[in-house]
This record gives structure tokens, sequence and C-alpha cells, in this order.
């Protein structure tokens, strides 16, 4: 029997077929959004809403390579460095502490105990709200901006990784304070290892949150980032670079999540094989 | 009598165990000695792996005091290996990392590697000896059932415990694995005549492997008041083999299996077989039991 390439449950869309569908999505929205702009700008060539593909390859190219007039640095690089600069750090250290807190609240029942409540609590707390909390606090600097990031991330990696690790069979600690381990070699030598790919695919879930983090403090209070451009901007109806600037943005979330997805793949071939 | 058998290797006097209201083990009186192959097996439900639990020290008894070679016990140490049905294995590590488990753990990770080739060489030992050598390098989700269970048993036996726990561990295995699995137990036993403390729900398993055999039950009766809160007690406690029949599975064929068989699942599987604790088949020669309190309260009036 012929088995459907599209239509119904059974549908077996081919190699190739497959690669088309993945890519029509894409296709359809650059042929929508052409034919809108057009319309838009041969009515009033000097239309700013839907500028054209080359207007805004244009504009993104002399952010790339030209020097800025005022301060010489090529906006989009800064930018892009300023903006990841913070991004890094702030996840990066959400997920050092989150780990931590995570493996050690599940597995001393002592320390699950204090912060049962306590986490949750800050979890909950909306990070945008303590926004001008920081910005008070550590001023307008980097610090406030990273630490958004930092709190936004830290809680809500600690409360999957303590879930995660209270999901692990007891029984894998019982044996390995069988085997001559200590408690502390229960919790970093056996417990630990076991749960980096979690770690890794968790920070790839909070890394959505991080860059909205990242982009609202850009806008509110900075001298430079991407954030910060896109809200700038903004004021003179520059769409020709706020477009390319979604996307820039959307690419470097994309490749950070491939590099770790990559990383989870190839460093811990286990994890994947245990799941199926 | 139980003075002189406390100073056995295993030693469990008045054990209770209960959750919440309801009571599990109702007062486990046992004493096992070093080289003995002990089966524990009932009906499900019986507290027979809550027992294996106590043993291994990963739950606390509710009452009553479990002794190891005299010393009380306290939570899971190098003195009780264990091998469980699932998770005896980590699945982030190689067969080879989990056999050698523990000689990495008694070292820190910078000893621990200049010494690598000397553990491993060590752990091939024990693969070998599982037949599991050509598996070295797999992890464990790509082992089968049976083949996973025995790099469990190898990652036990380079620890030498005192008292080798087991928990169901060839419960999920298909009739030809485990069959074999057995018998693997079984010459692993007779080469080191190391004390097993081997729970299953498989009577025939249990009467086969066993030196002797422990069965829980919640069925059965005494003269406590109708609505005293009763858990399982040892019912039969029986010494068989060990002789050179026994090695072979053929001995599962004769009438003498199926008696045993027959006798025990009377006595501890089937609920309306209430026998009488007075009755209970406690005929090992390291078998005893004291009463509980209600016990003697209720013969006394």
């Amino acid at each position: 029997m012929e088995l459907p390439r599209f239509f119904g449950l059974h549908a077996k869309p081919g190699k190739i077929l497959s690669l088309v569908l993945a890519l029509l999505p894409f296709a359809l929205l650059v042929v929508v959004y052409t034919i809108a702009s057009d319309a838009r700008l041969s009515e009033n060539p000097n239309d700013k809403l839907l500028p054209s593909l080359s207007q805004m390859y244009d504009a993104f190219m002399r952010m790339a390579t030209e020097p800025n007039r005022r301060s010489g640095d090529l906006l989009l690089w800064s930018d892009t460095f300023a903006s990841l600069q913070r991004l890094l750090i702030g996840v990066g250290g959400g997920a050092v502490l989150g780990l931590l807190i995570g493996l050690n609240t599940a597995i001393f029942p002592g320390l699950r105990a204090m912060s049962r409540s306590f986490l949750t609590f800050l979890s909950i707390i909306p990070p945008l709200t303590i926004l001008p909390i920081l910005f008070i606090a550590f001023g307008v600097g980097e610090t406030a901006k990273i630490s958004l990031i930092f709190i936004g991330t830290v809680f809500v990696i600690s409360r999957d990784l303590q879930l995660y690790v209270l999901q692990l069979p007891r029984e894998q600690v019982t044996k390995a304070l069988t085997l001559g381990a200590s408690e502390l070699a229960v919790t970093y030598r056996i417990i630990l290892p076991q749960i980096m790919p979690r770690l890794l695919n968790t920070t790839r879930l909070t890394l959505g949150g991080a860059w909205l983090f990242l982009i609202a403090a850009e806008m509110i209070s900075a001298t430079e980032g991407l954030g910060y451009r896109i809200g700038l901007v903004r004021r003179y109806l520059a769409m020709d670079i706020i477009i390319p600037y979604v996307l820039w943005i959307t690419l470097l979330g994309f490749t950070i999540d491939w590099i770790l997805r990559t990383i989870v793949a190839k460093r811990y071939p286990w994890y994947q094989s245990e799941k199926g | 009598m139980h003075e002189e058998l406390s100073s056995s290797l295993l030693h469990i006097e008045d054990v209770h165990k209960c959750y919440g209201d309801k009571t599990i083990l109702d007062d486990i009186d046992l004493s096992v000695a070093a080289g003995e192959f002990v089966t524990i097996v009932g009906p499900s439900g019986c507290g027979k792996s809550t027992l294996l639990r106590l043993v291994v020290g990963q739950e606390t008894p509710s009452a009553g005091a479990i002794l190891m070679e005299g010393q009380q016990m306290g939570p899971p140490n190098p003195d009780r290996g264990v091998v469980y049905q699932h998770y005896s294995l980590y699945p982030h590590l190689s067969a080879i990392d989990n056999v050698t488990l523990n000689r990495r753990l008694a070292l820190n990770p910078w000893q621990w590697r200049s010494n690598r080739k000397a553990i491993y060489e060590e752990g091939m030992q024990y693969l070998e000896r599982v037949n599991m050598a050509d598996h070295a390098a797999k992890y464990p989700a790509q082992l089968s059932g049976g083949q996973r269970q025995r790099v469990a048993i190898a990652q036990a036996l380079i620890q030498k415990s005192k008292i080798l726990c087991m928990d169901e561990p060839f419960s999920a295995l298909d009739p030809g694995t485990r069959e074999s699995l057995q018998l693997f137990l079984l010459e692993l036993w007779e080469e080191t005549k190391m004390t097993i403390f081997f729970v299953t729900h498989d009577l025939e398993e249990a009467v086969y492997l066993g030196t002797r055999l422990i069965a829980l039950s919640q069925y059965y009766s005494d003269d406590r008041a109708a609505g005293a809160a009763r858990g399982a007690k040892v019912v039969v406690d029986r010494h068989f083999g060990p002789n050179d029949q026994a090695i072979s599975p053929t001995v599962k064929a004769t009438a003498e299996f199926a008696m045993a068989v027959k006798d025990i699942r009377q006595q501890a599987f089937d609920p309306d077989h209430m026998q009488h604790v007075k009755d209970f088949d406690l005929s090992h020669p390291h078998s005893w039991a004291t009463r509980t309190l209600g016990e003697i309260a209720a013969e006394g009036s």
C-alpha cells in the first residue's frame, strides 16, 4: 500500500519533501512581506513602515561595516558584543548557582526544608518588576542589567534541577553509599555528572526569558547593546534597522541554542538513549 | 537462644515497620550466619522489599534492632552490597566505569586518573567473570536487561561486602535469561561463599536458589484481638541444600521440589490458609522468634 505524502496520520513525507515543507513557511513569509512592502512603496517611496529587502540589507551592512561618525565603532558588532556579554554572564551565573542550589537542596533534606517555600517565592516574583529596584541599587551600569538576567534565570533553573534530582531513583544514592561514597561524593561525583545535560537543556529554555530581560533592561537604560539600538532608532521609525536587528537577535539565539544542543548530544550520548 | 545468635553476621530482633497506622512488618526475628544463601519470598505487599531496605539501611525500623556482627547498623555503607531490579547501574557511566566505581570513589579524581590502568584491569577481570568483557565500553541503556544485571552483580562483587542484598534482581528478565543468571549466581556463591540476602516474589526461584528459605506473609492468625494492627511475619524458615543437585536446574523437576513449593505456597501465599503462629514451620536451625507483648497478654488471659 502506498502511504500518502502529506495528508493524514500515516503520511510519510520523503527527505526532499520534508526539506521543501520546512522552507515553505519561511518562503511564504518573505513573499507576503515583499508584496506588501512593494505595494506601500509604490504609493509612497518615502514610506518607512515596510522597507524593501534591499533597503534593509543596505541599512544592516551600514551598521555592520561603517564606523559610527560619533564613536567610530562598528555599531552592529559593538552592540552585539555588549549584549552577548551581559547575556552570557547573567545566564552563566544563573546556571552555575542554579545548579548548586538545585542539587544541594534536592540531596540534603535539611536544605530542602529550608529552601522549599523560599525558592518558590523568589521564582514567582516577576523579574521585570524588580528592575527599578536594581537600577536604584546598582545604578544604570552593567551590574543592574546582568543582575536582572541572573535573577530571572537562577531560580527557574534551581527549581527545575531540584525537581529533576528528586525524580532520580533513591536507589542511586543508597547504591553509591554501599560502594563507599561519602555524602559529598554522592552529591558531586555521582549525581552532579548525571544532571549536567539537564542543566544545559534547562538553560536553553531559560534563554528565551533571558533575552527578554536583556532587551527590556537595555531599552530602559544603556549606551550600547542590541536592545538599546532598537529602542533608539524606534524614535526615527527606522524599520530598516529594527527588522534586521530582530532577525539578527533571532539568529544569535538560535546559534546559542544549537551550540548547547550539540554539546548535550556529543558530550552526553547516554542522555538521549536513556530516555528512549 | 537469641543471645548467642546476636553476634551472627546479621541479626534482626523484634523489628517492626509501620507507615502511618499501617503495620507492614510485625515483629520480625531473624539471624543469618556467614555463607548462607537466604531467599526471602512472600505475596506482594508482604514487606519483603521493605525488609531488604531495612537491612541495607535505606530505611530505619519503627521498632526493634538490626545488628551486623553485634553492631547496630546505620545508614547504607560498604558492609552491605545491593543489587536492585532496576537502577543498580548509573546511566552516565559505561559498564567498566560502573564496575570500578567503588575503586574510583576510594580515590580523589586526581589519584584515580593516575591509577586508571590498574583499576580498569581489575574491573575487566570482574567483567570477564560475569561474561561481559566484550561490552565494557557500553552504557547501560545499550545493554539488555540480563546484561545489565550481570554488570550490576560485578559492580557489587568488587566491593566484597559482608552481605549481598538482592531485591528481585531477575524479576524483569525473560525466563531463559533468568535461568542462566540463576545458575550463574549459584556458581558464584559456590565459589565465593558470600552471604546473600535474596528477595523475590517467585517461589520456585526462592526454593531453587536458597540454602535457606524465609517466607513472609500477612496471612496468619494469632491470639491478638480481631482489630489488632497486624503486619507480615516470618511464617516459614526452612533449610534447603546445599547439595550438588541444587546447582542443576533439573532439580526443579523432582517431586521433592514440587512438594516444597506446594507446601510453602499454601503456608505463605494462600489468603484462606490462616495458619496459627504456633504452627509456623520454623525448622531452620538458626530460626527463632520472640512473641509480642500482645500475644503474651492474650495467652495469659
